[in-house]
C-alpha cells in the first residue's frame, strides 16, 4: 500500500493573540505545529501500513519553514516527505490549493501508484474542509469524509469499508481504491515518536519541489491567479453599540449581585424567564 | 465543463468588475435542501430565510434544490421549501439518490447548476453540505466560502459578500467571488434565524433527471446506524445554556457550571480551551470550531468572549457574563455582566435562581 498524507503547518491557535489596540494579529513568536486534525489521518495511515505493509508519504504545500512539520511526521513514522514550495503558490485559495496538491500527488504516483490519500478533516487556521474534497474530485478518487473508523482494507479486491459520520447517524460505506479519506478527530491516538524515528527525521533528505517539479505548467491555475475567491476586507467584529449593563450592589457581595441580576431577568425578559420556569420544572 | 470554457470578468474602472455575457446569464439564488432519513435538516430552512433577503436585493427568484429517491417525502420537502420562502424548487428524483453519497449528488447538483445557472448557491455547513459543496465547487471551478456568519450583496459588483471568521476566529473577513459563477457558500446550523413558516405560500416544481445507473456508482451504503439522540448533548436547539471557560481554572470548579445547569434544566456549554483540556466532551463546545447556538438565555462564566466563541453565541436573546476582568470582550456584547470571581458568583446565582423559582411556583 502506498499512502499519501496531506498535512499543513499552522500557527498554534491557542497562542495567537490580537493586539488590543490595533486589532491586528500578533504572529511573532507564535509557534507553528502540524494541524492537529491531520494527525488523526497520519496515525490512521501509519496503522494501515502496520497491517498491510507499504509506505507512507507526507506532503505539504507551504513556505520553506513548513519543513519542520514534515520532519515531525517522519518522527512519528512516515517514510517519505515532500515539501511543495514556490512563490507562485502564494495567495492560493482552496480551489488553487487542491489543484497544486493534486498535481503533486499525480507526480508522486508516477514513481509508485498511490492507493489512498488522507487529509485532515479541516485545518484549524482556515477551517474550510474544502481541500480534501477538492483533491479527490481533481484526481477522480472516491471521497470518504468524516470517517470515524476504517473497518477494513482488502488489498486484493482493492476495496475499503469505513464508518462515516453523518448528521443524525453513521453510514457504513464500502468503496474502491484509490480513495481519499478525511478522519474525524478523536478517532485514534497518535503514537509516540521512537528514538530511531527521531534520528531519522533529523537526518532525512526531504524532497523539495517547486512548481515545475510538482508537474504544474499552467500558472493561471495556482496561487492568487488560480483563486476564484478574493478577500475584500478583514475587520474586527463590530462592537455592539450597547455594552453589558454591569450589575452592582451596595455590598458588592455575590449574594446581592446574584439576586439583583435574577430579579432583573424576571422583570425585564419575559421570554428568557419563562424558559427558566418551564425548563426548571 | 473544462476550465478553459470559463471567461473571466474584466476589471472596468476602479474595483468594479464587468461580468462576461456568459456569466451574466447566471441568475437567481439557490438553497440546497439537505435531508437524511426522511427529515430535512433545519439549516436548509434557515438558509431559505437568508436566501430570501439576498434574492429580494437582487430582484431574482429564490429556489430550493431537492435531490432524493422518488417518494412522497421529496414532494413534501418542496412544499415546505415554499412555506419557508422559496419561489421554485428544482427536484431531481432517482433511486440512486436514496442515501447521500458524494458521487451521484455531486453529478446531480453540478448538472442542475449547469442547466439552470444560478448566481448564488448556498448549502449548510454540515457533514453532508461540506462534503458536497467542496466537490461541486471543484467540478464547476468556482469559488466557495466556508462557514459564513454573514451574507450580503455587494451591490456595486452585484456579488455575494460572504463574511467569516479568520485567523483562528479573532477577526472577520469578507470574501467575494467576483468573476466566477455560481458564487457558493456554506453556513453552519443556527447561524441564521429560522424564517416564519407561511403555509399559504406556493411555488413551482421544476423536475430534472439525474441520468445515472447504480452500476456507475462506486461507493455503496451497507448500513445506516442512527444516533441515540438521548445520549448526546443537544446544544443547538437548547433554550438555556450555561457555559464555562478557562476562567473556571480546573475541572473541579467546572462542577459549579453543572450545578446551575441542573437547576435550570439547561445544557452545559464550554469554550474551546475547556474542551481541549478535556473537562467536557467535544459536543459541548460553543464557537466557530464548535456549535452555534441561539438560546433564550446564555450564561457565560469565566469566558473572555474572543471572536472564536462570540460568533457561536452572540445571537442568544439574553447573555449573562461573569468574569473577573472588567475589560473582558464579553462585556462588550453581553446583556448583563457581573465583574467578579465566578467561583463565588456561580453558587450565589444558583441560590438566587432557586429562590426566584420557589416564588414563581407559589405564584402559579
Amino acid at each position: 500500500m502506498h499512502i499519501v498524507v496531506c498535512i499543513k503547518q499552522v500557527p498554534d491557535s491557542a497562542q495567537i493573540r490580537v493586539h488590543p489596540v490595533t486589532n491586528t494579529i500578533m504572529r511573532q513568536g507564535v509557534p507553528a505545529v502540524v494541524n492537529p486534525y491531520d494527525l488523526f489521518s497520519l496515525e490512521e495511515a501509519l496503522r494501515l501500513k502496520d497491517i498491510h505493509g507499504g509506505c507512507v508519504t507526507v506532503i505539504t504545500m507551504g513556505p520553506p519553514q513548513a519543513e519542520a512539520a514534515l520532519r515531525k511526521c517522519i518522527s512519528y513514522g512516515a517514510d517519505e516527505a515532500i515539501l511543495v514550495t514556490d512563490r507562485a503558490f502564494a495567495g492560493a485559495d482552496t480551489l488553487a490549493t487542491s489543484f497544486a496538491l493534486a498535481a503533486a500527488i499525480n507526480q508522486i504516483s508516477k514513481n509508485q501508484a498511490v492507493d489512498m490519500v488522507f487529509c485532515g478533516k479541516q485545518t484549524i487556521d482556515g477551517d474550510t474542509a474544502q481541500v480534501g474534497p477538492g483533491i479527490a474530485k481533481r484526481m477522480d478518487m472516491q471521497l470518504l469524509t468524516y470517517v470515524s473508523q476504517v473497518d477494513s482494507v482488502d488489498t486484493t479486491s482493492r476495496t475499503i469499508q469505513v464508518q462515516r459520520r453523518a448528521e443524525g447517524g453513521v453510514q457504513v460505506l464500502t468503496t474502491q481504491l484509490p480513495c481519499l479519506v478525511t478522519m474525524l478527530e478523536g478517532t485514534n491516538e497518535m503514537r509516540f515518536a521512537t528514538m530511531d524515528n527521531m534520528f531519522r527525521a533529523a537526518r532525512h533528505q526531504l524532497k523539495i519541489w517547486d512548481r515545475v517539479a510538482a508537474g504544474i505548467e499552467d500558472v493561471s491555475k495556482i496561487g492568487l491567479k488560480g483563486s476564484p475567491t478574493v478577500v475584500s476586507k478583514v475587520f474586527a467584529p463590530q462592537a455592539k453599540t450597547q455594552r453589558a449593563e454591569i450589575i452592582e450592589s451596595e455590598s458588592g457581595e455575590p449574594r446581592d449581585l446574584a439576586l439583583t441580576l435574577v430579579s432583573k431577568l424576571f422583570t425585564q425578559h419575559p421570554s428568557a424567564s419563562e424558559a427558566v420556569v418551564k425548563q426548571a420544572a | 465543463m473544462s476550465e478553459e470554457t470559463r471567461v473571466p470578468a474584466k476589471k472596468s474602472g476602479k474595483g468594479k468588475y464587468e461580468l462576461s455575457d456568459e456569466l451574466k446569464a447566471y441568475k437567481g439564488v439557490w438553497v440546497f435542501i439537505e435531508h437524511e432519513q426522511g427529515g430535512v435538516h433545519p439549516v436548509s430552512w434557515e438558509l431559505l430565510g437568508e436566501g430570501r433577503k439576498l434574492a429580494d436585493k437582487l430582484e431574482v427568484p429564490l429556489s430550493g434544490v431537492v435531490l432524493g429517491a422518488p417518494s412522497l417525502a421529496t414532494r413534501r420537502f418542496c412544499e415546505e421549501a415554499f412555506f419557508h420562502g422559496a419561489d421554485h424548487c428544482y427536484l431531481m428524483e432517482d433511486v440512486v439518490l436514496g442515501n447521500y453519497r458524494n458521487q451521484p449528488f455531486t453529478k446531480g447538483l453540478t448538472d442542475l447548476v449547469n442547466a439552470y445557472q444560478p448566481e448564488i448557491l448556498l448549502l449548510g455547513a454540515t457533514t453532508q453540505g461540506r462534503d458536497l459543496a467542496g466537490s461541486v465547487a471543484t467540478t464547476l471551478k468556482t469559488g466557495l466560502t466556508a462557514d459564513c456568519t454573514e451574507l450580503n450583496i455587494d451591490m456595486e459588483n452585484r456579488s455575494l459578500a460572504a463574511s467569516r471568521p479568520t485567523f483562528g476566529g479573532s477577526l472577520l473577513c469578507t470574501i467575494l467571488t467576483l468573476n466566477f459563477r455560481p458564487q457558493m457558500a456554506t453556513v453552519r446550523p443556527r447561524v441564521m434565524a429560522m424564517p416564519n413558516r407561511d403555509t399559504s405560500r406556493t411555488g413551482t416544481i421544476i423536475q430534472h433527471p439525474l441520468g445515472m445507473m447504480e452500476a456507475e456508482i462506486v461507493t455503496k451504503v451497507l448500513e445506516y446506524i442512527p444516533d441515540n439522540q438521548q445520549d448526546k448533548p443537544q446544544l443547538a436547539f437548547a433554550d438555556i445554556i450555561v457555559s464555562g471557560g478557562r476562567g473556571m481554572k480546573n475541572p473541579e470548579n467546572f462542577q459549579l457550571i453543572w450545578d446551575l445547569a441542573l437547576l435550570l434544566g439547561a445544557e452545559v456549554g464550554a469554550s474551546r480551551p475547556v474542551v481541549q483540556a478535556g473537562w467536557v466532551e467535544l459536543d459541548r463546545q460553543v464557537g466557530q470550531s464548535g456549535k452555534t447556538v441561539r438560546p433564550k438565555l446564555y450564561i457565560a462564566a469565566g469566558i473572555s468572549g474572543a471572536v472564536q466563541h462570540r460568533v457561536g453565541m452572540a445571537d442568544s436573546d439574553v447573555i449573562i457574563a461573569i468574569n473577573n476582568d472588567p475589560n473582558a470582550p464579553i462585556f462588550d456584547f453581553a446583556t448583563y455582566g457581573i465583574v467578579g470571581n465566578a467561583m463565588t458568583i456561580l453558587p450565589a446565582l444558583t441560590q438566587a435562581f432557586k429562590q426566584q423559582l420557589a416564588v414563581a411556583k407559589m405564584a402559579s
